[in-house]
């Protein structure tokens, strides 16, 4: 199908931009590789489209005090050859070609996922699997949000309608960090049926550990942390944290009802973890 | 009405001027207002890969761009890689292998191949198909097309 109608504006400048998302109706079109096929089948019908693509400024990769900042309009495969995201952030470059295909790599951006907060997509789960946050603006100022209280439901985030994503920011792995990253798909570059993504410091003091595809939201359980945390991270750890996967509430879809959401979840943390402690 | 734009931008190395409805995805605007039906148009929501081209150098989606997104920047479709020869190699080898039967993914997948094997990609099946990840085939099983750009890739690197 094609989209419905909407009127179009290609700002160059983010107070431009802001404006124009200040008005009732408009929405931002950043890569565009999910709301334009949600357009195509009419299940997204903005009145007016803000193109961020001509915006200045929102593109590119910063490390500063501890923090690898991200413009929120920096493709992924942009990333995926970027020094100091492989440097600072390395579980990136074992996440990124996990996401769709190169074709929609090369338009997809990093704030557009986190702005859409697709349940099942990758990239929101490893910003909260490793501490990560987003910083918003609007016309009325800027504020960042820690990813632990920016995905709150489908489809929904603490940003704000008239808010911008302008940056995504990952914390610099420290040294000895461990990180793990399992995926089940159907096929390469799918959206994941269930997924985990796990992050531990030197010698387990704390672990983050996130599912996404298996919820309404990339989802931390603080009772599997609390299983891996401090011990050996052995056997008998993994098995208390996936016993801890029964208290979760799955949703199922077309593709997986809820015992298999369930069963595949378990083996998302197996093997994500098995990564972490190799 | 629908709001137009006027753009303008170069095709296969050509210049174009034009007005569009801001609503016409690119590959609409390419096929249907150019007459260069080499692109296809399968699922219109990103998933197959028939429309893929080149945009600034970079393959994308045709069904997930607007023709007034690429104003100002540089298209090329199947024909200008073929007008240009740049895919040569690869149009030889893939009547070679038989890498197609209805034709209908050919163009995408040819512009998968091409960003595949002009990024330094290497003669490796595995790696080859987890590029060509996001182009549907329902003929040849891919297992041809993986054996024509591992040809072209052996037989020097230029497609």
């Amino acid at each position: 199908m094609k989209s419905s109608e909407f009127q179009y504006h290609r700002p160059e400048t983010l107070d431009a931009a802001l404006a124009l998302l200040a008005h009732e109706d408009s929405v931002p079109l950043a890569g565009g590789q999910s709301l334009m096929p949600m357009m195509n089948f009419r299940i997204a019908g903005p009145e007016v489209l803000v193109d961020l693509n001509a915006v200045t400024g929102l593109s590119g990769v910063s490390v500063d005090e501890g923090w690898v900042t991200i413009g929120a309009m920096t493709r992924y495969s942009s990333l995926e050859t970027d020094p100091e995201v492989m440097r600072h952030v390395p579980l990136l470059g074992c996440v990124l070609p996990h996401i769709a295909h190169p074709a929609i790599r090369n338009r997809g951006t990093i704030g557009g996922s986190c702005a859409l907060a697709d349940p099942a997509a990758e990239l929101p789960a490893v910003l909260l699997a490793l501490g990560g946050a987003v910083t918003v603006q609007s016309a009325k100022g800027t504020r960042r949000i820690a990813a632990d209280d920016f995905f709150l439901g489908l489809y929904e985030t603490a940003r704000d309608e008239h808010e911008l994503i302008t940056g995504v920011h990952f914390p610099c792995s420290p040294a000895h960090q461990k990180t793990g990253f399992y995926e089940i798909t159907r096929r390469h570059g799918d959206y994941a049926i269930a997924g985990c993504v796990v992050s531990a410091s030197k010698n387990l003091g704390a672990v983050r550990v996130a599912f996404f595809g298996i919820s309404d939201r990339p989802l931390r359980v603080e009772g599997i942390e609390l299983a891996l945390m401090g011990g050996d991270g052995g056997a008998g750890a993994l098995d208390g944290a996936v016993a801890a996967l029964d208290g979760v509430q799955m949703s199922g879809d077309l593709h997986a009802d809820e015992a298999t959401k369930r069963h595949l979840a378990r083996v998302a943390l197996r093997r994500a973890w098995t990564k972490v402690i190799a | 009405m629908s709001q137009t734009a006027d753009i303008k931008l170069t095709v296969n190395g050509e210049a174009v001027t034009v007005s569009v409805p801001v609503r016409k995805n690119l590959v609409d605007f390419l096929r249907e207002d150019l007459g260069l039906t080499g692109s296809h148009v399968g699922c219109e929501h990103g998933v197959c890969g028939a429309c893929t081209l080149e945009v600034n150098g970079q393959m994308v989606r045709g069904c997930l761009m607007l023709a007034v997104q690429a104003d100002g920047g540089a298209v090329t479709t199947v024909e200008g890689f073929a007008d240009s020869g740049r895919s040569d190699a690869l149009r030889e080898a893939f009547a070679d292998r038989n890498a197609l039967q209805c034709g209908y993914c050919t163009p995408g997948m040819m512009a998968s191949a091409l960003e595949y094997i002009e990024g330094g990609g290497v003669a490796d099946r595995v790696a080859i198909r987890e590029h060509l990840s996001g182009n549907y085939c329902r003929c040849t099983g891919y297992q041809a097309i993986v054996s024509a750009i591992c040809d072209v890739i052996e037989q020097g690197g230029k497609a």
